[in-house]
C-alpha cells in the first residue's frame, strides 16, 4: 500500500500491528456486525499516521474489503494518508496529534453517564506525548476515574527528526503516569500474549495505561529503529526484500 | 442573555436527557441551576480548554448535544483545532457557547476581547453561528440548537441586556428576522449585540429615520448563497457588528454577492476598527472608538 502510494510512515505503521492483532483478534467486542453496535469496544487511533496498520487490521476482520486497500493514496480514495472516519470500523479521524485522548476521554465519560461497560482504548504515539492536551486529558481521566477507558502508548523511542531522548525527554515515564493517576503497565509491544495479559488486566477505579515496548519499523531489518523510515517511502527492490522478511518471520 | 441562556438549557435538560453541560472552570452564578439539578450530565473540565473540547466532542459522538460554556476566546481560539477536526469535521453536536462577545468585557483587556471569533468560526463549512441581539433572540437561538443539533457557536453578551423584540421569534438559518415594520427602501442588518445600537440609532437620529431593522442571529458558510435575494429587496443595507472587518460578518455578507457589483453598491459595513485591539474601557466606549457611531 504504502509503496504503491508512495506514502510515508511504514515505519510508524509497523510498529504497531502486534498492538492491534492482539485487541482485534483477541481482546475488544468488535466484529464485521457490531461495528454500529452500542456496545462495541471503541479504538482510537490518535497516531493517525500510521494507518495502512489499522486499514489492513480492518481488512484481516473482513470491516471492509481487502481489495480497497489497494486504493490507498489514489486521488478521492477513502482511504486518506491519515486515519478517516469516513471508512467502516474507524471511529475517529486524526493527524494532528494530540486529538485521540482528549476524544477517547469523551467517550468512556459517555459510557459512565450511560452505565454501559464497554471499553475504549486509544493507541498514542510517543513523539505524541510532548501534546500538552494528553496532559490535560491524563489529569481528567484519573479524577472522573474512568477505569473503561485504556491508553496503549506505541513507545519506539522514535520521533519524526531524532530520538524522543534528544527531542523531549520522557522519562521517568512510568513513574510520571502514575503520578497522574493511572495504573500502568509495561510490556513488550511485539509479545502478544503479554499485551493480551496487560489489555485484559483490571485497574479499578483508574484509566488504565500501557506502555508498549516497541521497535519502528519491526520486522523489516533495514527499517527497525531507523528514524529516516518515518518519512522514507520503499524503492521495487527495498519493496521486495521487506516482503520477503516479513513472510520468512510469519513462516 | 447569559441568564436567558442557561433558563432555556435547563428547561431543556429536563425533557431531553441528551443534554449536557461542560464548562471551562468559569460560569460562576451561571451554570449552577444546571449543575445542581444534573449533575451526572455536567462536567467542569478544570482550566484545560484543548481536553474540553476534545472530550465534549467525544461524548458528542455518543448521542450527547454539548454545550461547552467559557469566556470570549478561550472556548475558540485556545482549541481551535479541537474545534475544526474534532467537532466541525465530524459534523458532532456540540454547541461553544463564548459569553463576553466583542468588546462586553472591554476592561479587562484584549485578552477578553471576542473581536476576531467569527472569523474563527465562519471558516468552518460545518458551522452555524448564532449570535443574538437580545434575550428573546437568545431563547430562539437555544430552540432552534436543540431542536437541531450541530456543531455550532453560540455567541452572547453579557447579562442585563434588554428586550427588544416583543416575544420569542422563531429563526431560520440565514433568513433575515424582522424587528418592527415600516415602508421603507433601507435597512439595518445586525448580528449580535448592537442589534440595540440600530434600535437606539433609528430612534434617536435623524439620518436612520427612514430605516428598517433586521438581525440574522443564525448564519455561516452553509447559509450564504442564501443572501442575494435578500439583499436585492434593499436599496441600502447597513450592517453593525461588534467584530473586525476582516472575517466579519459585514464580509461575509460581501462576499455572498461578489459576482453582482450592483448589489455590492448597496452594502455598507460598520465594524469595529483595529484600534480597539489593546484598548481597554467599557463596552460602549470601545464600540463608539471603534466606530460602531452613527
Amino acid at each position: 500500500m504504502v509503496h504503491r502510494a508512495r506514502a510515508s510512515h511504514i515505519a510508524s505503521a509497523l510498529s504497531i500491528v502486534d498492538i492491534l492483532a492482539v485487541l482485534y483478534g483477541r481482546v475488544m467486542n468488535i466484529s464485521p456486525s457490531l461495528i454500529k453496535s452500542e456496545t462495541r469496544d471503541r479504538f482510537i487511533l490518535s497516531k493517525g499516521h500510521a494507518c495502512v496498520a489499522l486499514y489492513s487490521t480492518l481488512a484481516e476482520m473482513n470491516i471492509i474489503a481487502k481489495t480497497e486497500l489497494e486504493t490507498y493514496g489514489e486521488d478521492f480514495s477513502w482511504l486518506m494518508n491519515h486515519v478517516s472516519h469516513k471508512v467502516p470500523g474507524v471511529e475517529f479521524s486524526t493527524g494532528a496529534l494530540g486529538h485521540g485522548l482528549p476524544f477517547g476521554v469523551g467517550k468512556s465519560l459517555a459510557a459512565k453517564a450511560s452505565n454501559e461497560i464497554w471499553r475504549v482504548f486509544v493507541l498514542l504515539s510517543d513523539g505524541e506525548m510532548d501534546e500538552g492536551s494528553n496532559w490535560e486529558g491524563f489529569m481528567f481521566a484519573a479524577h472522573h476515574r474512568l477505569d473503561n477507558l485504556t491508553a496503549i502508548l506505541d513507545y519506539n523511542k522514535l520521533q519524526s527528526l531524532d530520538t524522543i531522548s534528544n527531542t523531549l525527554g520522557l522519562e521517568p515515564l512510568r513513574a510520571k503516569l502514575e503520578s497522574f493517576g493511572w495504573h500502568v503497565k509495561e510490556v513488550d509491544g511485539h509479545n502478544h500474549d503479554e499485551l493480551f495479559e496487560a489489555l485484559t488486566s483490571k485497574s479499578a477505579d483508574k484509566p488504565l495505561f500501557i506502555i508498549a515496548h516497541t521497535l519502528k519499523g519491526k520486522g523489516v531489518s533495514f527499517m527497525e529503529n531507523k528514524v529516516e523510515w518515518h518519512y522514507k517511502n520503499p524503492n521495487d527492490e527495498q519493496l521486495a526484500l521487506a516482503l520477503a522478511e516479513l513472510g520468512e518471520e510469519n513462516a | 442573555m447569559r441568564n436567558a441562556f442557561i433558563e432555556e438549557l435547563v428547561q431543556a435538560a429536563f425533557v431531553n436527557e441528551k443534554i449536557a453541560l461542560v464548562v471551562g472552570d468559569l460560569g460562576y452564578g451561571v451554570v449552577e441551576p444546571f449543575a445542581s439539578q444534573f449533575p451526572k450530565r455536567f462536567f467542569n473540565s478544570g482550566v484545560a480548554e484543548q481536553n474540553m473540547m476534545g472530550f465534549s466532542a467525544g461524548l458528542a459522538s455518543e448521542g450527547f448535544h454539548v454545550f461547552v460554556y467559557s469566556i470570549a476566546n478561550f472556548p475558540t481560539f485556545r482549541c481551535a483545532e479541537q474545534i475544526r477536526n474534532d467537532v466541525d469535521y465530524h459534523q458532532l453536536p456540540v454547541t461553544v457557547v463564548a459569553v463576553g462577545g466583542g468588546v462586553a468585557y472591554g476592561n479587562l483587556g484584549y485578552s477578553h476581547h471576542a473581536v476576531q471569533d467569527y472569523a474563527l468560526m465562519r471558516a468552518m463549512p460545518n458551522m452555524l453561528i448564532a449570535s443574538p441581539g437580545d434575550p428573546m433572540e437568545v431563547r430562539a437561538c437555544m430552540r432552534y440548537l436543540i431542536k437541531n443539533p450541530q456543531p455550532s457557536y453560540l455567541r452572547l453578551g453579557k447579562a442585563g441586556e434588554k428586550n427588544l423584540h416583543p416575544e420569542v421569534p422563531e429563526l431560520t438559518p440565514g433568513k433575515w428576522l424582522k424587528l418592527g415594520s415600516g415602508n421603507v427602501q433601507k435597512t439595518f442588518l445586525t448580528t449580535g449585540a448592537p442589534l440595540a445600537l440600530a434600535k437606539s440609532w433609528l430612534e434617536d437620529n435623524i439620518n436612520y429615520s427612514d430605516f428598517a431593522i433586521h438581525s440574522l442571529p443564525l448564519w455561516g458558510m452553509k447559509w450564504k448563497s442564501m443572501q442575494i435575494e435578500q439583499i436585492r429587496e434593499w436599496e441600502e443595507i447597513l450592517t453593525l457588528e461588534d467584530h473586525l472587518l476582516d472575517g466579519g460578518f459585514g464580509s461575509w455578507l460581501l462576499e455572498s454577492s461578489i459576482s453582482q457589483s450592483n448589489l455590492l453598491q448597496r452594502l455598507r459595513l460598520k465594524y469595529l476598527d483595529p484600534s480597539v485591539c489593546g484598548s481597554v474601557g467599557k463596552q460602549e466606549v470601545l464600540n463608539a472608538m471603534g466606530g460602531l457611531a452613527p
